[in-house]
């Protein structure tokens, strides 16, 4: 690590200029910025919310009401494919990482991130696998169709689209394990002097579990998805029957990829929220200790309770028992965490500006949606609910409430610091309120539509669902068109306003908020003095 | 507010069994003051339950809702207390505690001890959820893109087996024509079982995963192509109980619904019978020769039920995924590679094998159809003992 803070030493004497590299787009191509690529991840990400939002909102418009409206069968399902593989791989872990670039080195007093320059080529392997991803619509026989989970044999009878969307998620995987061993290596040994990893920020210690998580399952993905291709052009037989092989353990190696990503998902979300509480709470976050913990805990347990996802797929009963004992384990932990966060709140002096509204968004609707979970968990309710649209709105809980409600308190929260200048509180507030009302519009009725029976992935459904869909058709609507509002918050904020102090949170503790803002270019050239009073939270 | 609860059989259950379900009402009712819809059926719960399984299932659905209310509601009070009572602008000052050993073992212990509770009840839901032994009788269903083949293998009715497709027009998908009651949820065969018997279930598939399902059962099992599933129901009321496929199985997932109706014993005895003599009347004579008329008239309907979905019924397809039959190369090429591909499917494709699931007459009447319908005036016969002959090889 020594080279590493060399190089962020070397040559840079004047702080605020970036005048002594390329200019225009060859900066960002080449940049080994930590802040420029925390700011590209950022867009990329939001540019891809946008996409995955649209193909939403196509599936909705055509769910609206009964009969065939807008879109053929099969090309319903490549939207809901390609909506799902967006948001999971193009959205959401993308916005984190530009998050922990931003944020983790000014958090922990470092110059930049460990690997400059492989930061660099993990941000840009996204928009080639986006491409890809995107770009099997056109493909002869259009994108797969499978859901974002690829089962075969489905999968298998799939054209170009599905190999496109394989080698896309190859990128996007290696890409996840050069910025997840970035992180670990940076966390691990560019913290400030005296800044012992349990006094390190909540948000690090979030990602330093989230990138084991990464570094662990996206290889089981590519292997999944690699057996898939060679089923497909290679004539063997992982997958089928007929050659000896089995379906369902293509739905093992998924899951055992794909329950740990949730947490991948979660994780980082959890860490931006203990944040912004404490900060509005003007009190420090209860529980620390017991949050690093329940961090590690979710974070190991999350390995164990894959086959939760394949109740109905003919596991032995043992199996199916095991499975809903130690899913259920997950609950503690998970709890353990809400009840910190609530009891940091309690007795504290809180004040309601943006960040705050999106956490507290965050901890209601996550935990709805953490407790329908528990509600799944149990497999033989599960057995009922499984594909049915109770699975759709317990999974958008936790996904749409948990990551992206957390996701925008970090943005409001951090956003003063990235520009300089404070954000709209009235248009900040709107949007929170849009975000709320339309989400729970959308989300809500579905749990009665899957109750009810109705499967998820349908393009057509029987009339007694008409009612309920057609709410959160409309819910879905107005949720996507509110997020048009943050383009309005981010260019106004970018453009000038009301100046930032270096800490325009009167509650707010870290690092972060000991250097100007806007942050200059290079930060933290020498390690800062760390004080401990002024740990976390 | 008009309520055809289709999905939900044709009894009417036992309402408001539980304090959740009146709630549900009320709440159903205020909705539908802005609801006009002539189908509108505001469910807010499970559906009624017509086995003992389903009974459990829906009872522990029903703890498990009211626990996590109950832990939701006190939470929230907590949040909400503070955001009333602990705000800034009231000039409240914050405290000065972030750590208290005992409460984090409190809060660690009591929902352990809450799940530990609920798993009692669930897990020997399960474990009779999963007891498929002994059964009345044992009825086979293949999955196939996109309808289901059933075929009983025990009991009164062994050897009666048929293909049970849904009937929903397709104008009425397509919005052109009014839809019915029991709009995509309706098939041209349902199963038919006898009431308070215990049915076992054996589900497999031939191409991809499907999922047999059966909500008022608490039945939900993957159909997965090369292996056997099992499961099990004991239907306590006579009816029709409506459920739909429910693993994405490609384009028409959505429609293919599963029926099952359940009839007394007299009936199902007379059904039995019944399906004996159709059985035995509509078998072909293997060596007849058929006129084109006559192939033409057979094969249309074939193709309707096996080949439409993908190939259309005027012959277009949706290619490149569906290839065209109409002017295709292999509908005007060689008679014995256009049986090949009928009978042995594409591997790789969503082109089935179709030898074991037609009979040689069926076979013979959608090829000579295929090779005499649209543009393919081919004007050539193709015969059943054709088929015959390509069996085996």
């Amino acid at each position: 690590m020594q080279a590493a803070q060399h190089a962020g030493h070397a040559g840079h004497h004047d702080h605020d200029s970036h005048g002594h590299g390329p200019t225009g787009i060859m900066r960002w191509i080449t940049t080994t910025n930590h802040k420029d690529i925390g700011t590209m991840y950022l867009w990329f990400s939001f540019a891809m919310f946008l996409v995955g939002g649209a193909m939403s909102l196509v599936i909705r418009a055509e769910l609206m009401s009964p009969g065939l409206q807008y879109v053929a069968p099969e090309f319903y399902n490549q939207m809901l494919t390609l909506h799902a593989l967006i948001m999971v791989f193009g959205a959401i872990m993308p916005a984190f990482v530009g998050f922990a670039n931003w944020m983790i080195p000014l958090m922990i007093g470092a110059p930049d991130m460990a690997f400059a320059r492989m930061n660099n080529w993990s941000f840009w392997l996204l928009p080639p696998a986006a491409i890809l991803l995107t770009a099997s619509l056109f493909a002869p026989g259009g994108a797969a169709g499978t859901g974002w989970t690829l089962y075969p044999p489905l999968s298998v009878q799939m054209g170009m689209g599905m190999d496109m969307a394989i080698f896309a998620v190859h990128i996007l995987g290696m890409s996840s394990i050069m910025g997840s061993i970035n992180i670990i290596t940076t966390i691990l040994n560019m913290r400030t002097p005296g800044m012992d990893l349990m006094k390190m920020p909540l948000f690090c210690w979030t990602w330093l579990v989230t990138a084991f998580l990464l570094i662990a399952s996206m290889p089981i993905l590519a292997g999944a998805v690699t057996m898939l291709l060679t089923d497909r052009h290679f004539g063997t037989s992982f997958f089928n029957a007929a050659g000896g092989g089995d379906p369902v353990l293509f739905q093992h190696i998924f899951w055992f990829f794909g329950h740990p990503e949730v947490y991948i998902i979660a994780l980082p979300a959890f860490g931006v929220v203990s944040h912004v509480i404490p900060a509005f709470s003007r009190k420090r976050l209860f529980g620390y200790t017991s949050m690093v913990y329940a961090i590690a805990a979710i974070g190991l347990i999350s390995f164990f309770v894959w086959a939760h996802h394949m109740y109905v797929t003919g596991i032995p009963l043992t199996g199916q028992l095991y499975f809903m004992y130690a899913t259920m384990l997950i609950a503690i932990p998970t709890g353990v965490k809400v009840f910190n966060w609530v009891t940091t709140m309690w007795r504290g002096s809180l004040s309601f500006e943006t960040p705050m509204l999106f956490a507290l968004g965050f901890l209601v609707l996550f935990t709805i949606g953490g407790l329908t979970g528990l509600v799944l968990a149990m497999t033989a309710v599960d057995i009922q609910l499984q594909d049915t649209y109770y699975v759709v709105a317990h999974f958008h809980y936790v996904m749409v409430a948990g990551a992206l409600f957390s996701a925008y308190a970090g943005l409001y929260y951090w956003l003063p610091k990235w520009t300089g200048y404070m954000y709209h509180e009235g248009i900040g507030k709107l949007h929170f309120w849009l975000s709320m009302i339309f989400f729970n519009i959308a989300f809500f009725p579905q749990h009665f539509l899957g109750l009810a029976g109705m499967p998820r992935r349908i393009p057509d459904y029987a009339q007694q669902f008409a009612d309920f869909n057609m709410i959160s058709s409309i819910g879905s609507f107005g949720f996507g068109f509110s997020q048009l509002l943050v383009l309005v918050v981010v260019f106004k904020a970018m453009k000038g306003g009301v100046k930032a102090d270096a800490k325009p949170w009167d509650g707010a503790h870290g690092l972060e908020w000991t250097v100007p803002s806007p942050a200059p270019h290079h930060t933290f050239e020498d390690p800062p003095p760390f004080d401990p009073a002024e740990a976390h939270g | 507010m008009a309520r055809h609860s289709s999905n939900r059989g044709d009894n009417k259950g036992d309402a408001g069994r539980l304090p959740v379900r009146s709630a549900g009402l009320l709440l159903a009712g205020l909705l539908g003051a802005f609801s006009n819809a002539a189908y509108a059926a505001w469910e807010l719960n499970l559906q009624m339950p017509v086995t003992a399984l389903a009974r459990r299932v829906y009872d522990l659905h029903t703890l498990l809702t009211w626990v996590i209310f109950i832990i939701f509601v006190g939470v929230f009070a907590v949040v909400t207390w503070s955001i009333i009572f602990h705000r800034k602008s009231k000039g409240h000052k914050a405290a000065n505690f972030h750590d208290n050993t005992a409460v984090e073992i409190t809060w660690t212990v009591v929902p352990t001890l809450i799940l530990i509770a609920i798993a009692f009840p669930a897990t020997s839901a399960l474990v009779e959820m999963r007891d498929t032994s002994q059964p009345d009788l044992t009825i086979k269903a293949t999955g196939y893109q996109w309808k289901w083949g059933y075929e009983y293998v025990t009991g009164d009715a062994a050897g009666v087996k048929f293909m049970s497709v849904m009937s929903t027009p397709r104008e009425q998908i397509e919005n052109k024509a009014p839809k019915g009651e029991h709009y995509l949820l309706e098939v041209d065969h349902p199963l038919v079982v006898p009431v308070g018997k215990k049915v076992r279930m054996l589900l497999t598939a031939t191409d991809v995963i499907h999922n047999w399902s059966v909500p008022a059962f608490a039945v939900k099992t993957d159909a997965v192509p090369g292996f056997l599933r099992d499961t099990w129901f004991r239907a306590e009321k006579e009816g029709t109980y409506r459920g739909q496929c429910s693993e994405l199985c490609g384009k028409d997932h959505g429609f293919m619904p599963v029926v099952v109706e359940v009839v007394s014993a007299e009936k199902y005895a007379a059904w039995v019978a019944d399906q004996k003599k159709a059985m035995a009347a509509s078998a072909d004579d293997p060596t007849k020769v058929w006129k084109m008329d006559e192939l033409m008239a057979r094969g249309e309907k074939v193709y309707a039920t096996n080949c439409a979905a993908c190939h259309q019924p005027n012959g277009a397809g949706l290619p490149p995924a569906f290839p065209a039959l109409d002017g295709s190369k292999i509908a005007k090429g060689p008679k014995a590679a256009h049986l090949d591909i009928v009978m042995k499917g594409k591997p790789g494709t969503a082109m089935a094998p179709f030898a074991a699931q037609l009979s040689d007459t069926d076979i013979a009447a959608v090829v000579a159809y295929e090779r005499n319908a649209w543009s393919n005036k081919l004007g050539e016969l193709t015969q059943p003992a054709e088929v015959k002959a390509l069996r085996g090889k």
